[in-house]
């Protein structure tokens, strides 16, 4: 772009062409006034401040509205101007409380700055000022308070939550003298759509917006938000040894700045005096603290005599990439097993054996700033802005850009009121949808010939397998009507790139390898994959979930995908770290449970997991552990699984260690040390190789998590470009194989990474859910998230606030079924299955289809998961979690 | 719920711009805004229900609360100020026991003060639905209200 010579003050300048004289001005050094403006915002010109004059124009022109042009001059400062900004200051200021002293906002305030500049004639302003009604102040929600007092009616919180969250819970109402910034029905912030992000508080310019705990932090530590697979570049503030903020790294190409609630308002867990803070051993049924040594020495012991197929342990997604890689070293040298496995058996499993089989790599193609270049979003089983809220941010914006979205989900989510087309399918039919749509594409021939020819095998018998998903069968099956259906397939295929999203909605079911390899038949019809902002997108759930699972915390891989029953990958492992290791393959999560109850599992070492609440059919997960000679947990706080331990070992937050997560876009992040571990916790890594040492290993001598770092990227072909100096500043996405790589932006550019090169075509037929409504159990139960609680609830219910903005489980019915049932909004209800029963509160709403029930799971009072059913899926071994029978009492 | 706005919306095609043609038809249908009928409205047009609410609250032409029974509207044009306008409201108020703008709990009545009625000659006046009361005294709210006590 050819840049365009402007001068301001006579200060010679060079611009792109498309910005404003004030972004140049602010972008150069040079203050011009302003209380509107702010650089993620559409300028809105309201204030009135940023006044200026260009020569041979007449009169003042709005800075922050103008277009920068060849050979303009602009002048900062005049009399004139001087006079027109002193006087809408004033009008400003007339009704602005003066007590700046006791603002939350002082030293940091926008119209402080601009008084101070400008100036005011102290008289003419007490002639004008008159002093408002006070209004009370907004303080309904948890994390910050409205206080309109203040308001400057500048417009930045109005257009925040529109341009950037699309929630839209402010506006302005009322008119005139009574103008205030209002939700609907002018109700408390806490009763409004409001998601509180806070984004909104972050931009507020005066002490209107502010936040309520304002305790300024003496340092702060450039680190990774803990909870969802996002992976939020943040800045946790620290006082003494407490967190006490956080806030966004606006230059992260991951977030941009932004967060979510859990991100921004979340860290209370960090400090929570219920935080476990030393060794706890079981002795006559009590738990009673012990020393370090007296723990790990009791877990040598009895470790050492339940080694190979006696032994398992669950790694985790909560831990870095280090901790990973120490944990299943640990597994595999020490204890001599495979089995080995983590809670993305639980989440992600059909996604990695399905994509493997298609495109060679189960992991997102692309990177989520991408998403703003795609013409198309389709996102399907995914609640995107409860679950992954900064990746929706980016799919609204996407939206904005002029990108089309379509939602397919069984539930008519927030994302719904962006779609261009919704499409609300019964739970676990998504195969038949999918293939609905592949059977317009095909027969109105809109496939990428091209891209099938010379980048795809295997076509003709996909082809051929087509045949029973005629669109008036899809409608039958689905419930989508078949107008719907053609018309989201015109949209994915012609408006491309397209880009699909998915999450758990297409993963949790017995066929849930067979709904990802229909999105991946989906994606490669059309060619929409192995390009730029276009591909198939898992999100994955957990801060490290990636990271764990390409650190080798899986039963059938060592770290970096490389196959236990590969004799070349055996050996290389066995030379590095010095022992024989076994070439079969291990069991997995839902195995591992299995195999305790029948007793062939003695002793299981557990970290930072809570399959009691979250493992489908609870009960039968309880009744396990209960058989367990020896159960080790590892966790920071005592959760519903670690009371079924024998030794509970106290393990620090994310906030007290070193190390990498890798988020849902391949890129490996620095976590960084905040604060001195809690109490006597100590890091995961730590702990684990203490037992492994304890047992005569070798190999375990770590004295920071660099040097594990190295030693496992070292053995991982795909991860031996990245280092901690690397990345210091930006993560980097793997495959980066070489130290002058520069990561991957998206996958499979050139050739696929399966063995061929080429993509596959996976010819499918309809499954159905193997437990459906009958007329004893008639309703369908669907599992789903909330924005404000992480999993199990183990941090989050940690947090006040978020415990006030979302208190308990609610079974959401729709209201046709409640009237059937005689259910009322708000009442308790019992919910059975053929497995177990809870009460709830049950919430009318049409969110949900007929027939179709939903709750989360972040409630230990009413467990979902003791409802669900544990059938798998026969190659990913994940249970069906979104599709079972209930049925429906008052209580 | 939403079907007795259907009949409504049927008439428009659901762009944005509609937005003030549609509050009009369901406040004439429903006598005001109710929240359930601008949520509607704003799932209708697609658009942010907060939007809706600022857009309906800008306009004097519109009311959140149901008219009552009897709806009075009392002239603050300057020949009734200046005749006494502010003493006859309070004088209403009293004997109501409602506030300017509100509707009783039992529906029979509701205030709404405007800006001219355009009956100077009568001052000051007010209007109990279309019948015109002129040359109000204190005394004469007292008795055209009394039963209300």
């Amino acid at each position: 772009m050819a840049k365009v010579n402007i001068t301001i003050d006579g200060i010679k300048l060079q611009a792109n062409p498309n910005k404003t004289i004030l972004e140049v001005a602010l972008e150069n050094n040079i203050y011009i006034p302003n209380l509107c403006h702010h650089e993620d915002l559409v300028p809105a010109g309201v204030c009135r401040m940023c006044m200026v004059e260009v020569e041979g124009q007449r009169g003042q022109v709005v800075a922050c509205k103008t277009l920068i042009s060849e050979g303009m001059k602009v002048k900062v400062d005049s009399p004139e101007i001087s006079v027109i900004r002193q006087t809408t200051l004033e009008l400003v200021q007339a009704n602005h409380p003066q007590d700046c002293n006791n603002c939350k906002q002082n030293n940091n305030c926008q119209l402080q700055q601009v008084t101070a500049f400008v100036g005011m004639n102290q008289k003419r302003f007490e002639r004008m000022r008159k002093t408002k009604p006070f209004i009370e102040i907004d303080n309904s929600n948890p994390f910050f308070n409205l206080d309109h007092n203040k308001c400057i009616m500048c417009g930045i919180c109005v257009r925040t939550c529109d341009e950037v969250q699309g929630v839209n819970a402010l506006n302005y109402g009322q008119r005139g003298f009574n103008t205030i910034i209002s939700t609907f029905g002018n109700r408390p912030i806490k009763d409004s759509v409001c998601e509180s992000c806070g984004e909104c508080v972050v931009r507020c310019p005066v002490g209107a917006l502010y936040p309520k705990n304002t305790q300024i932090p003496a340092r702060e530590a450039k680190t990774v938000c803990t909870y969802c697979g996002v992976g939020c570049n943040i800045f946790l503030g620290v006082r003494g040894d407490k967190v006490v903020s956080s806030r966004g790294d606006r230059t992260s190409i991951v977030n941009k700045g932004r967060l979510c609630v859990k991100g921004r308002f979340g860290y209370e867990f960090i400090n929570h005096p219920d935080r476990l803070k030393t060794p706890l051993i079981k002795k006559n049924g009590k738990f009673e603290e012990a020393s370090w040594d007296e723990a790990l020495d009791l877990i040598a012991k009895k470790f050492s005599t339940r080694k190979k197929e006696k032994f398992a342990a669950f790694s985790s997604a909560r831990v870095t990439n280090e901790e990973n890689y120490v944990i299943q070293k640990f597994t595999r040298a020490v204890m001599e097993t495979n089995n080995i496995d983590h809670c993305a058996r639980l989440c992600h499993a059909p996604t990695v054996s399905g994509l493997v089989q298609t495109f060679g790599s189960g992991a997102m193609t692309n990177s989520i700033d991408e998403f703003y270049n795609t013409k198309t979003v389709f996102s399907i089983g995914s609640n995107t802005t409860a679950a992954h809220p900064i990746i929706a941010l980016h799919i609204k914006t996407a939206k904005r850009n002029g990108a089309k979205i379509i939602v397919a989900n069984p539930k008519e989510i927030d994302l719904c009121r962006h779609a261009d087309l919704f499409l609300q399918q019964y739970p676990g039919t998504d195969v038949a949808l999918l293939l609905g749509m592949i059977r317009v594409i095909v027969d109105e021939n809109l496939t990428d010939k091209k891209f099938i020819k010379e980048r795809c095998e295997n076509y003709e018998e996909f082809i051929n397998s087509l045949e029973n998903f005629s669109l008036e069968n899809v409608e039958i099956i689905t419930g989508v009507p078949k107008e719907k259906i053609a018309e989201a397939a015109r949209i994915y295929a012609t408006n491309s790139p397209s880009s699909i999203v998915y999450a758990m909605g297409i993963t949790q079911h017995t066929h849930g390898t067979d709904n990802v390899l229909a999105i991946s038949n989906l994606a490669l019809l059309t060619g929409n994959v192995g390009k730029e902002s276009s591909g198939v997108n898992p999100l994955r759930g957990q801060n490290n979930v990636q990271g764990a699972c390409d650190y080798g915390a899986l039963p059938d891989v060592y770290p970096g995908y490389q196959k236990v029953n590969n004799k070349a990958a055996k050996e290389k492992f066995e030379k590095a770290w010095g022992v024989k290791l076994d070439n079969k393959i291990g069991i997995t999560h839902t195995e591992i449970i299995n195999a305790i109850e029948h007793g062939s599992i003695k002793a299981l070492y557990q970290v930072g997991e809570n399959p009691v609440i979250s493992e489908a059919d609870a009960n039968h997960v309880k009744k396990a552990l209960e058989k367990l000679d020896f159960f080790v947990v590892q966790d920071i706080f005592m959760t519903e699984t670690a009371q079924y331990a024998d030794v509970i070992l106290p393990a620090s937050s994310f906030a007290e260690k070193d190390g990498t997560f890798t988020n849902t876009e391949r890129r490996v992040q620095r976590v960084r040390k905040a604060i001195e571990p809690i109490g006597d916790s100590k890091p995961d890594w730590w702990i684990t190789s203490e037992i492994a040492k304890r047992m005569g290993a070798k190999g375990f001598d770590f004295t920071d998590v660099e040097e594990v770092f190295n030693e496992s990227n070292s053995l991982v072909p795909n991860f031996a470009g990245i280092n901690y100096e690397r990345i210091e500043k930006v993560g980097l996405q793997w495959p980066c194989p070489t130290i002058d790589h520069p990561g991957t932006k998206f996958l499979h550019r050139e050739k696929f990474a399966t063995p061929s090169g080429k993509a596959k075509f996976m010819p499918l037929t309809y499954k159905v859910s193997k437990e459906l409504p009958d007329t004893e159990y008639p309703l369908l139960l669907t599992t789903d998230r909330s924005l404000y609680h992480y999993h199990t609830s183990t941090m989050t219910r940690k947090v006040k606030g978020l415990r006030i903005l979302d208190e308990e489980e609610l079974f959401k019915i729709n209201p046709e079924d409640a009237k059937l049932f005689g259910i009322e909004d708000g009442e308790m209800v019992s919910v059975k299955s053929r497995r177990g029963e809870v009460k709830v509160k049950a919430r009318v709403t049409d969110i949900c289809q007929k027939g179709v029930v939903s709750m989360t799971f972040h409630f230990f009072e009413s467990p979902t998961n003791e409802l669900t059913i544990c059938e798998v899926d026969p190659v990913a071994k994940i249970p069906e979690t979104k599709v079972c029978a209930v049925k429906v009492e008052k209580f | 719920m939403t079907n007795q706005y259907n009949k409504i919306f049927n008439k428009f095609k659901g762009n944005s711009e509609e937005l003030i043609p549609i509050l009009q038809n369901v406040q004439e249908e429903l006598g005001y805004l109710s929240e359930e009928s601008m949520a509607s409205i704003a799932k209708f047009l697609r658009i942010p229900k907060s939007k809706v609410f600022g857009v309906a609250t800008f306009y004097a032409q519109f009311r959140f609360k149901p008219k009552g029974k009897n709806h009075i509207m009392l002239c603050r044009g300057t020949a009734c100020h200046v005749k006494g306008a502010p003493r006859i409201l309070e004088e209403i108020e009293n004997n109501l026991g409602i506030k300017e703008g509100e509707t009783s709990a039992d529906l029979e009545y509701s205030i709404e003060s405007v800006a001219c009625i355009g009956a100077c000659s009568l001052a000051p006046c007010i209007t109990v639905n279309e019948k015109v009361h002129a040359d109000l005294t204190p005394q004469k709210i007292e008795n055209l209200f009394k039963k209300k006590n």
